[in-house]
């Protein structure tokens, strides 16, 4: 237990650094001369006629995101296999395999729908 | 001892040099990333501010300080905060679970799942870049951190399974466990070829380095999802950056390269010996752990300067199509290589049958690839010079 206070404790004293160097120490000592026009976004130099949150954005990225999560809980269920792989031998590898196998099916769906490719 | 002084305080103190060690890394990369690619392109780099332009190293941070912070109107103010310091946290912090020398000196803590709370605190990056993307308001900035976050998370998935054969091999999380495993036997680089490939690959675009640099691609998105930020905002995010590619240089180190140990079958430096030389076998280990550490950095910038941008569906392609099927080769190949082929011993000592044949395979894998790729294409595209264009 005592190792994981040392990561919260580190954690406390790394948080205080930006804290401290963006709210406190910065403001003393940069420059501020703000107007309207500086503070618009960064666009091309005419006012902007929209926001960017009156934008949509492309499905694929929602399904790369779904993507990931299938894949990475995957890899999730692999890290504990792995470290008990020379134990638990050719039962193991078999019912890894399995898992894979299924896993894998749903891989080439994903694949053979164009859910991969991205143009 | 006092178990207080023990177990908090003195793994504070050396949590504290670390990461000013750590610091002062950081910020001098950004004056050798700049030198180093001026001398790759022929030209100076840095040069003014103190000799050699070594100042550039104080300077940078004074200017950064001392420049005005604009906060967009229209951001989402408390989003807009966060997003450069939150991952500024997992980054630092996971320095306390690398072990830069033999434990339990030169390491912050100790813990069993090691690599693990790794895995866990950086994977967390991808939240300061969406959030900062996204708070921005700005067209750029949400194109920049969508992408960012798209590619983060793709090359994440192989990012992972190449460490699983790994774990395989040494059979367990424990950083210290897996790099006196090396030691012990061989260096995971050559069982392990394939894995310490898609594994180098990978924290490539995960770090957005070229050649997978797109949410920074400037010609189109101006700076990506820090294009709103300036001053120490900024900062963070650079500071960030770099963290995470040191962090991840050194799991490259300890995961393939036996860490702080030079020692291959039990002979060389193995952790028992530099044990014995006391204390100042410990700073050696550290040395050598440094070096090593930064031979990776130095071909981060190697690559810098050498490798055009990918496009961003072939970037989409590489991680999905070729990273993922190959990773998952590759542990099945561990897996049945490992089971079939376990340690044999013969006149008494041990032979790594295993092992062998898995680098045999990897390296025969690695000169296939080459030979396809280097091999002259039947039908090779006919090159018309530049100057003769209008004559085609």
């Amino acid at each position: 237990m005592a190792n994981y206070a040392v990561l919260l404790v580190a954690a406390l004293i790394v948080i205080s650094l930006p804290v401290l160097t963006l709210f406190i120490l910065a403001p003393l000592v940069r420059a501020s001369r703000a107007n309207k026009v500086k503070l618009e976004p960064y666009e091309c130099g005419v006012p902007a006629t929209s926001h960017a949150f009156d934008h949509r954005f492309s499905v694929r990225y929602f399904l790369i995101a779904v993507l990931f999560i299938i894949f990475d809980v995957e890899t999730v269920f692999l890290f504990p296999w792995a470290i008990r792989f020379k134990q638990l031998g050719w039962f193991g590898a078999v019912e890894m395999a399995t898992f894979l196998a299924i896993l894998l099916i749903g891989y080439f769906y994903a694949w053979k729908r164009k859910v991969l490719s991205w143009v | 001892m006092n178990p207080w002084m023990l177990y908090l305080v003195w793994p504070l103190i050396k949590f504290l040099i670390a990461f000013v060690i750590v610091q002062v890394i950081v910020a001098a990369m950004n004056w050798i990333e700049r030198r180093v690619l001026g001398l790759i392109q022929a030209r100076l780099g840095p040069n003014r501010v103190g000799p050699w332009g070594l100042l550039q190293i104080v300077a940078d941070p004074i200017k950064f300080l001392l420049k005005e912070d604009i906060v967009p109107s229209s951001a989402e103010k408390i989003a807009y905060f966060l997003g450069p310091m939150l991952p500024l946290v997992p980054a630092f912090i996971v320095f306390c679970l690398i072990p830069f020398g033999p434990p339990p000196t030169f390491a912050v803590t100790h813990t069993n799942v090691g690599l693990l709370l790794i895995l866990a605190l950086t994977s967390t990056g991808v939240y300061g870049i969406i959030l900062g993307g996204w708070a921005s308001n700005n067209k750029y900035s949400l194109m920049g951190g969508l992408r960012s976050a798209a590619q983060m998370v793709s090359y994440e998935v192989p990012f992972g399974l190449s460490i699983v054969g790994v774990l395989m091999l040494c059979g367990s999380l424990d950083l210290v466990h897996i790099i006196n495993y090396q030691a012990h036997h061989v260096w995971n680089v050559f069982p392990q070829l394939i894995a310490a490939f898609i594994f180098f690959v990978s924290m490539n675009a995960e770090n957005n380095r070229t050649p997978f640099d797109l949410p920074e691609a400037e010609s189109e998105l101006v700076a990506g999802y820090h294009t709103e930020y300036s001053a120490m905002k900024f900062a963070f995010f650079m500071l960030a950056e770099y963290s995470a590619m040191l962090v991840n240089c050194c799991l490259m180190v300890s995961l393939f390269l036996g860490g702080w140990t030079l020692a291959i079958g039990g002979y060389g430096l193995t952790t028992a010996t530099l044990k014995s030389m006391g204390f100042m076998g410990g700073l050696l280990g550290t040395v050598i752990f440094v070096v090593k550490v930064m031979t990776f950095m130095m071909i981060y910038i190697w690559f810098r300067a050498t490798f055009p941008r990918f496009r961003f569906d072939q970037l989409m392609d590489l991680g999905w199509k070729w990273m993922i099927p190959l990773a998952l080769i590759n542990i099945f190949v561990t897996g049945i290589v490992v089971l079939a082929a376990p340690e044999m011993i013969i006149n008494g000592s041990v032979v790594p049958v295993g092992e062998t044949i898995l680098a045999v395979a990897g390296a025969a894998t690695v000169a296939l690839t080459l030979f396809l790729i280097m091999k002259p294409r039947a039908h090779a595209p006919k090159v018309i010079h530049a100057s003769r264009v209008s004559e085609a």
